[in-house]
């Protein structure tokens, strides 16, 4: 149990100490550093107390259940690898923790940098413990993710926004294949537990799928470890702090990939594809590294491009995959982390001290910083590999690897002089480093004067190059216990032991080596003028760029291809997006139903009455003749459209749906009354529109009416094919038989409306009252169009005279009417639950009734004799549905549940008392409150603009006075 | 009965896609209205046409539910009712105060370039 928690306390520490770095103070320089070292310190703490358990070869478990259904568990295993690479990561964790101290200026925002620095660290160990593939997969983008705040930490650099942009497209990229891969091998093997999958090797490469699942891995692997050709993101990301630098790009994110390859060689190696493109890209990229970072003038540059060269040696390593390889990758994954990240830091300090990293400009620093610079010297030698140090062993390793390893085919022939020619260049490209940099003559000319560092900023910087030092002269004490227990947790528990000398004798390995420093200094020697006067990266080659070609990409999938798209497929106008959706929705319709529109054999004919085609011959000629006059005749259009609405309200009515007919006659006389409202800011429209004649108009019109017969023409074939078809139960039925017994009401309409389905009610209401609440909300800020403003012409003049007694008549009814009609409301209410009737149609009747009083007054008049507030109105419905909906959580009933039951009341008799009809209360007030405000609304728009005219008339007088 | 109503349909649709496709809003309010009776209509004819038989029936007793018109529809179509005459509204307005502040009663917004 102790260990289980320790394990997740390993992985989720960071983390939290990520989130109290963030709440620290912005200048907590101190603070912030002693946080994140205690943090990894602590993590350093655990991982020696496992040590015991893990060096007798077991893996160490923590399972935390977390979708048991997806069979996605927190699931955390560390093994000796695992072991290795987290000691790694935390421990030169550390060392950038102290280093950046020191490193990062007053005025940069600390917690920032810790609280990423350590979500990272927590991110890494993450996904070097995870247990469940996909789990690894998401620690594996939290990586990338997190690296880009780190890398662009300065962001008010461009070239940091850039690099950091790029990094993240890249290994973001790479890891949505990652996550592909590893979908499919979870399916291949069955698993997304890791073991599983590690001991599914055989299935795995015979599984037809073994080749998209490489090809996607691999592209995730070499992303992240910037091999050829994904190799350009790392250089840009030098634009990141160096300690970032020093702790991402040498030891931890870009060793994830070479850790993926590795990890699954078992699972997914040991095949000629495995080798050729592992061993391959790992080999290219190993020259194209070398080479490049000799002609870079840039410290960092040439730091970055060694890095990625050692990075495709160790994923040449992974390719060949023997038990030596597999050794010497992880002994150079250690063994390379030390010694780049020592010198990234030295970097720094160089940068931090004299103020550039321009090897041109740099010269002859040994004498002013005597320390840093024998420090650098040393680490740089292990780059190259010189003999008794660390860097030296492993090279060997791969030499012997490359010389002695043999499968047949020409990569395997030609791997011991790829290797010796690369070496060649890695010796150039260390001594240009240590020449140019601490040798010749005093600088001159530099932007600060350079000194020693403070000695704390040194500090790690020494206890790299000490491991370096141990490391390479007693390789056998130090690293071979734990290198062989990380081997054997990769190859399984009978990996013969490895032993690891300085010394081997005088064989192929050490010739290849002795060729490579003899040639690489005289090939430095030789060039070193024409380096230093060259372009940034090596002759012809600098010009292919493929950070170039990335950009360029870029540009044209986010920015140039979306934008031929949209010239080609979209269009600002609404009259063209119109008629797309009316073709698509046509022919989606079409594909559907093709072939599947039949017509019954002997479809059972009913009776045909002549009064309903008359009544429909009238309907239709009404509708088409709206469609006619709706341009220029919009009043006549109107009074047609109505027409049209009430013979569908008739239809309602005569099959045997009143509820239908009555609310639709109602709704009818509002929008009608809506759109006249609306007529009056309309442009006016007395002469034709010239370009209406032209041909291109008419070409339009003539194409818009044949797409409108076809899909009507289809809407009316699909109805009839329906109609002619027996109906088959359904719910309805159900609805019908239980509408009394259940919901306690005899119109079945209604009862589904405001018990069985009342939150799809509930849910209507809401959007009622959303619309016009902004309906109102439009409103408020409207101005009408400069013809529509002034007075209309039938009010000016003399025919206002006659306008004053208009509809005399007629309003003195309407106000008599009123009460009438508010005794209308309440009887279509009150019987609703078992007659047509309900809040619905209720409340519009109130709100006509309402509005009839505007109609026959004046505005004012209206207003200061009947009070209206229409949002508390709506307000209060919302809250009693909801009321009644939430009551029902009091006795323990889902939310909505209605109780019905009748009451006797004396006089009246009995009368439905169901709780549903509480909650009609609320969609009758509602109802109430909101069509009365969008109407009020509109119908003021007279009275603002009548204000605005008044107030524009009175401004020029005041001007005059 | 079922021929003169699916033809009713047909023409209410194809009156209101034609009027859908006018570049004057107020065409495409009316063309809105005539689509929303023609697909009310529809919707409401997929329960078939029953006449004289509301579903309105007596208290308790055997439920025979062929003897009543199909209530799912109509509980539908008068959701239907209520939802369009809210986007009608809210379509109106839009349109009156695009016309305010685009000066023309185009849907592009513009009138169309010659």
């Amino acid at each position: 149990m102790l260990q289980q928690n320790l394990i997740l306390f390993l992985i989720f520490l960071p983390f939290a100490g990520a989130i109290a770095a963030a709440t620290l103070s912005v200048h907590a320089h101190n603070a912030a550093a002693w946080l994140s070292g205690a943090v990894l310190i602590a993590g350093l703490m655990i991982l020696a107390v496992l040590y015991p358990e893990i060096e007798q070869g077991r893996v160490l478990r923590s399972v935390v259940t977390w979708v048991p259904s997806l069979r996605l568990n927190l699931n955390f295993r560390i093994d000796g690898f695992a072991w290795l690479f987290v000691t790694l990561v935390l421990g030169i964790g550390v060392l950038v923790v102290i280093y950046a101290r020191y490193y990062l200026s007053k005025n940069d925002p600390v917690p920032r940098f810790y609280c990423f620095l350590l979500a990272f660290t927590g991110a890494m160990v993450g996904m070097l413990v995870s247990g469940n593939i996909i789990m690894l997969v998401v620690f594996w983008e939290l990586t990338s993710v997190i690296s880009f705040m780190l890398i662009g930490y300065w962001n008010h650099n461009p070239a940091a926004r850039d690099g950091a942009r790029m990094a993240l497209i890249v290994t973001a990229t790479g890891g949505i294949c990652l996550l592909a891969s590893m979908l499919l091998l979870g399916q291949i093997v069955g698993s997304y537990d890791l073991d599983r999958v590690l001991s599914s090797g055989e299935m795995i490469r015979a599984h037809p799928l073994y080749l998209p699942v490489l090809a996607l891995f691999l592209i995730g692997a070499f992303t992240k470890s910037a091999q050829f050709p994904f190799h350009f993101w790392l250089p840009n990301a030098m634009a990141a702090p160096t300690p970032v630098s020093a702790f991402l790009h040498s030891a931890t994110m870009v060793k994830a990939g070479v850790f993926l390859l590795v990890r699954f060689s078992p699972a997914l190696g040991g095949t000629e594809a495995w080798f050729f493109a592992v061993t391959g890209t790992g080999m290219a990229t190993l020259i194209i590294g070398a080479v490049i970072a000799l002609f870079r003038h840039d410290l960092k540059g040439l730091l970055a491009y060694s890095t990625i060269s050692h990075l495709g040696l160790i994923t040449a390593l992974a390719g060949i995959g023997s038990t030596g390889a597999i050794v010497a990758a992880i002994f150079h994954i250690a063994n390379h982390a030390v010694f780049k990240a020592s010198l990234f830091m030295a970097a720094g300090i160089i940068d931090h001290e004299s103020g550039t990293r321009d090897m041109r400009r740099l010269s002859g620093l040994i004498r002013l910083m005597p320390v840093t610079g024998t420090l650098a010297i040393v680490a740089a030698a292990a780059m190259a590999g010189v003999p008794l140090l660390n860097g030296f062993l492993s090279k060997e390793m791969f030499f012997a690897e490359a010389a002695s390893w043999h499968n047949g085919s020409w990569l395997d022939d030609a791997l011991p002089y790829l290797a010796t020619f690369a070496s060649i260049f890695a010796v150039a490209y260390s001594l240009r480093f240590i020449m140019t940099v601490f040798f010749g003559p005093a600088p001159t000319d530099l932007p600060k004067t350079p000194h020693e560092p403070t000695p704390w900023m040194r500090r790690p910087v020494e206890l790299l190059v000490l491991t370096c030092l141990v490391v390479g002269i007693l390789p056998g004490v130090t690293l071979g216990p734990v290198l062989n227990m990380a081997a054997r947790s990769v190859l399984g528990p009978d990996t013969p032991y490895f032993s690891i000398a300085v010394w081997h004798g005088f064989n192929t390995p050490m010739i290849m080596s002795l060729i490579a420093i003899v040639l690489g200094s005289g090939l430095y020697f030789l060039l070193a003028k024409q380096i230093a006067a060259g372009p940034e990266g090596p002759p012809f080659l600098h010009r292919i760029r493929a950070q170039r070609i990335f950009e360029r990409l870029l540009l044209a999938f986010s920015w140039k291809w979306p934008r031929d798209l949209h010239r080609l497929f979209g269009t600002e106008r609404l009259q063209p997006q119109l008629r797309l959706i009316v073709v698509l929705s046509f022919a989606a319709v079409s594909l559907t139903l093709w072939r599947g529109l039949t017509l019954l054999q002997k479809p059972d004919l009913p009776s045909f009455d002549l009064a309903f085609a008359i009544m429909w011959a009238i309907g239709c000629a009404c509708a088409i003749g709206a469609a006619w006059q709706a341009k220029y005749h919009r009043f006549a259009s109107l009074a047609l459209l109505g027409g049209a609405g009430v013979v569908t309200c008739l239809t309602f009515a005569w099959f045997s749906a009143p509820d239908l007919a009555v609310t639709q006659l109602l709704v009818e006389v509002v929008t009608t009354v809506l759109l006249l409202l609306g007529l009056r800011w309309l442009p006016k429209r007395r002469e034709e529109i010239a370009a209406d004649k032209l041909s291109p108009a008419r070409t339009r019109r003539i194409a818009d009416l044949v797409i409108a017969s076809i899909s009507g023409f289809g809407i009316a074939s699909i109805a009839y094919v329906v109609m002619t078809r027996p109906l088959i139960p359904n719910i309805g039925d159900w609805f019908l038989r239980n509408a009394y017994y259940e919901g306690g009401g005899t119109n079945v309409v209604n009862v589904i409306l405001v018990d069985f389905r009342a939150f799809d009610t509930f849910g209507e209401i809401s959007v009622l009252a959303v619309v016009a609440i902004t309906v109102y909300a439009l409103l408020r800020r409207f101005r009408p169009g400069a013809e529509s403003a002034g007075m209309p012409a039938e009010q000016l003049g003399e025919a206002a005279e006659a306008l004053k007694d208009y509809l005399v008549v007629p309003s003195v009814i309407m106000q008599w009417m009123f009460p009438a009609m508010i005794v209308m409301s309440a009887y279509l209410f009150f019987r609703g639950h078992d007659l047509p009737g309900g809040g619905f149609s209720a409340g519009v009747t109130l709100a006509i009734a309402l509005l009839l009083q505007y109609l026959a007054a004046n505005v004012r008049w209206v207003e200061s004799h009947i009070v209206i507030l229409p949002i508390r109105w709506m307000g209060l419905g919302l809250l009693i549905s909801g009321g009644t909906g939430i009551g029902a959580w009091l006795f323990g009933y889902p939310f909505l549940t209605a109780h019905a039951q009748y009451l006797n009341l004396p006089l009246i008799g009995k009368v439905p008392a169901a709780t549903a009809l509480l909650f009609d209360i609320g969609v009758y007030a509602l109802v109430v409150g909101a069509t009365v405000l969008m109407l009020i609304a509109i119908a003021h728009q007279s009275l603002r603009s009548a204000r605005l005219r008044a107030q524009d008339e009175a401004l020029p007088e005041t001007e005059a006075e | 009965m079922e021929i003169v109503l699916s033809t009713a349909i047909g023409i209410l649709a194809a009156s209101g896609i034609w009027l859908l496709l006018r570049p004057r809003t107020f065409q495409v309010i009316v063309g809105l209205c005539l689509l929303s009776y023609a697909v009310n209509l529809f919707i409401f004819s997929m329960g078939r046409l029953t006449v004289g038989a509301p579903p309105i029936m007596a208290k308790g007793g055997f439920v025979n539910p062929t003897a009543y018109a199909d209530p799912l529809p109509q509980a539908l179509v008068l959701t239907a009712i209520v939802i369009s005459f809210a986007t009608t509204a809210l379509f109106l307005v839009v349109m009156i105060a695009s016309r305010g502040m685009t000066g023309t009663d185009h849907v592009d917004g513009q009138e169309r370039e010659q």
